[in-house]
């Protein structure tokens, strides 16, 4: 009974989507190609079509494909880097009281420095721009991932720790059957506030001292005046920042399936809300709800 | 010669004990409970004392309760049991060693909602064996054995949420019990549930409790609750220890027109000033 508006309610909303995009592409075309010159002059600006032969010629080029593998290693290095040692030290000065007199200091000072602001700091402490890009990609994660965690372990109930304490278990029981499950959702708020931060600060750091990245690329495009160019940049960015948080959001929401949602969550299922639905068979419900625990145990 | 031949006995003689001891131990069969003892014991926090000069002896195998007005220390005399807390003075002793910090040998079961909210209820049952180092899928029959003991068979695979707060007690009784502790702390552990379930709760865990032999401390507000549930029963007043009392028997839900536990029920709530 529940099949058709199941199936039909996420394909509307995929098309509503498909179509708001088409919409504005469609209203760009129209004020480039029209030269619509009123306060905004959009009569320098390159069309979709010409985007889209820019993009076309790019991704028969070899160059696209080396300046997309180079941006994706440098975010994915530095972006790993982050969250563990992110959630790693987060931990540390949440639940030490030497630590956080030891590092607190530290961390506080560095915290309020953009990232970016730090490319003369890679310059002088690491030999190649390689690892300057990954040091400002890592840096722009860590700090997101660290405030997060620790305040998400500092938020945990007490009284999962005593009972995991009268089991007879220890420190790292505590560590791993407590405090880094029960941290999950307040750390992954982190990763995807970090992800968005590392990608503006890649691609300002390669626009900086690159060679090849897209960043690089969009920048050494606009000096040579090639507006299509950049525009074949920016969309890049675009797809691939979508790309790597959609990926850390559906990971934190399989990892954290256990909270209890009531609210709206995008992209789920929409069901159990509408009050007039019939009552589920009691067998079909629970299991439907079951919780796969085994990568938490 | 003749040494080496008692060597060779006692080599054997030990083997054999030690393959025997161990089953008994693992299924719990026999009856094994432990003694907890307070010798003029002060507790509470260092900047907030509760309780002062507690003597109490906790026999192997009883169920003491302990019922006290609400902030009267019940908590924390079973957190210091526990070994959450430590004393402020005097000596708390399990079979006359004093407590080093929690164990898995006694277990505590909290008011609260202590099971881990993303594991199901078997994953937390299985939580006291899996720190034992009980091998996986043996651990996993013995939860769902425990589970179904207290009638949580078909919901073993649920998160805690998704499930009552009876329900989530009932839990928490057979993740305490599946560590097979030897003595099992309770913390008002059906101050949150309606009267009805209560009721049904106190008459699982008395059966749930018989063949496991642990010693039991269970503490309560509940007057009523404590003479059902208590072999003796302590007082916790203002500042410490009032009285302890036997409790006639048997344990009758329907005996409460009895003259001897009419006089102790009027005893106990005048000790307190009511």
């Amino acid at each position: 009974m529940t099949a058709a508006p199941l199936h039909r309610r996420p394909v509307g909303r995929y098309a509503l989507r498909v179509v708001a995009l088409a919409v504005a592409l469609g209203l760009w075309q129209l004020l480039t190609s029209l030269n619509v010159d009123l306060w905004l002059r959009f009569s320098q600006f390159p069309t979709v079509a010409d985007v889209a032969r820019a993009f076309a010629d790019r991704l028969s080029g070899p160059d696209y494909w080396t300046d997309l593998t180079d941006s994706l290693t440098r975010i994915v290095t530095g972006f790993l880097l982050a969250a563990v040692l992110g959630v790693a030290t987060g931990v540390l000065v949440a639940r030490s009281r030497l630590a956080e007199d030891l590092i607190g200091p530290i961390l506080e000072v560095v915290r309020p420095i953009p990232a970016i602001a730090l490319v003369p700091v890679a310059i002088l402490l690491f030999p190649s721009n390689e690892q300057g890009i990954v040091f400002i990609t890592f840096t722009a994660a860590f700090f997101p991932v660290l405030v997060s965690t620790r305040h998400a372990v500092r938020a945990l109930a007490p009284v999962w720790e005593e009972a995991v304490r009268t089991m007879g278990g220890g420190r790292w029981r505590i560590l791993g059957s407590v405090i880094l499950p029960g941290a999950l959702p307040g750390i992954f708020g982190g990763l995807s506030v970090g992800i968005g931060v590392s990608w503006i600060c890649v691609i300002s750091a390669e626009m900086i001292s690159g060679q090849y990245g897209v960043g690089y690329r969009t920048w050494q495009d606009y000096t040579i005046v090639n507006y299509p160019g950049v525009f074949v940049g920016m969309v890049t960015i675009g797809v691939l920042g979508w790309l790597t948080s959609t990926a850390v959001e559906l990971l934190g929401r399989r990892l954290t399936r256990w909270l209890p949602r009531t609210s709206y969550v995008p992209g789920a299922r929409v069901r159990a809300v509408r009050p007039a639905q019939p009552q589920p068979s009691p067998k079909t419900a629970p299991e439907a709800e079951e919780a796969r625990d085994e990568h938490l145990v | 010669m003749s040494t080496s031949s008692e060597t060779a006995t006692s080599t054997t003689s030990g083997g054999l004990s030690k393959k025997q001891t161990l089953p008994a131990q693992e299924g719990g069969a026999p009856a094994r409970g432990t003694r907890l003892t307070l010798r003029a014991a002060s507790l509470g926090r260092p900047d907030a004392p509760v309780l002062d000069d507690v003597d109490l002896d906790v026999a192997p195998g009883e169920i003491l309760t302990v019922v006290g007005p609400s902030g009267c220390g019940k908590s924390t005399l079973l957190r210091t049991l526990a070994g959450l807390l430590s004393p402020l003075g005097g000596e708390i002793a399990q079979d006359g060693r004093p407590l080093a910090g929690p164990s898995a040998d006694r277990a505590l079961v909290f008011q609260e909602d202590a099971l881990l909210p993303w594991r199901t209820l078997r994953a937390n049952v299985e939580l006291p064996l899996a720190i034992r180092g009980v091998a996986r899928s043996d651990r996993r029959a013995q939860a769902e054995a425990w589970l179904a003991r207290v009638g949580l068979a078909e919901h073993a695979r649920q998160l805690p949420h998704r499930v009552s707060g009876g329900q989530r007690q009932r839990a928490q009784l057979a993740r305490a019990l599946a560590g097979s502790p030897r003595a099992v702390l309770m913390d008002e552990p059906f101050g949150a549930l309606d009267a009805q379930t209560r009721a049904g709760m106190q008459d699982l865990l008395v059966e749930v409790l018989r063949g496991t032999g642990a010693t039991v401390v269970f503490v309560t507000h509940d007057v009523d609750e404590a003479l059902f549930l208590g072999d003796r029963v302590a007082l916790l007043g203002a500042g410490g220890l009032l009285a302890v009392r036997d409790v006639p028997r048997p344990r009758d839900r329907s005996a409460h027109d009895d003259p001897a536990r009419v006089a102790l029920r009027r005893d106990v709530l005048t000790s307190f000033g009511t």
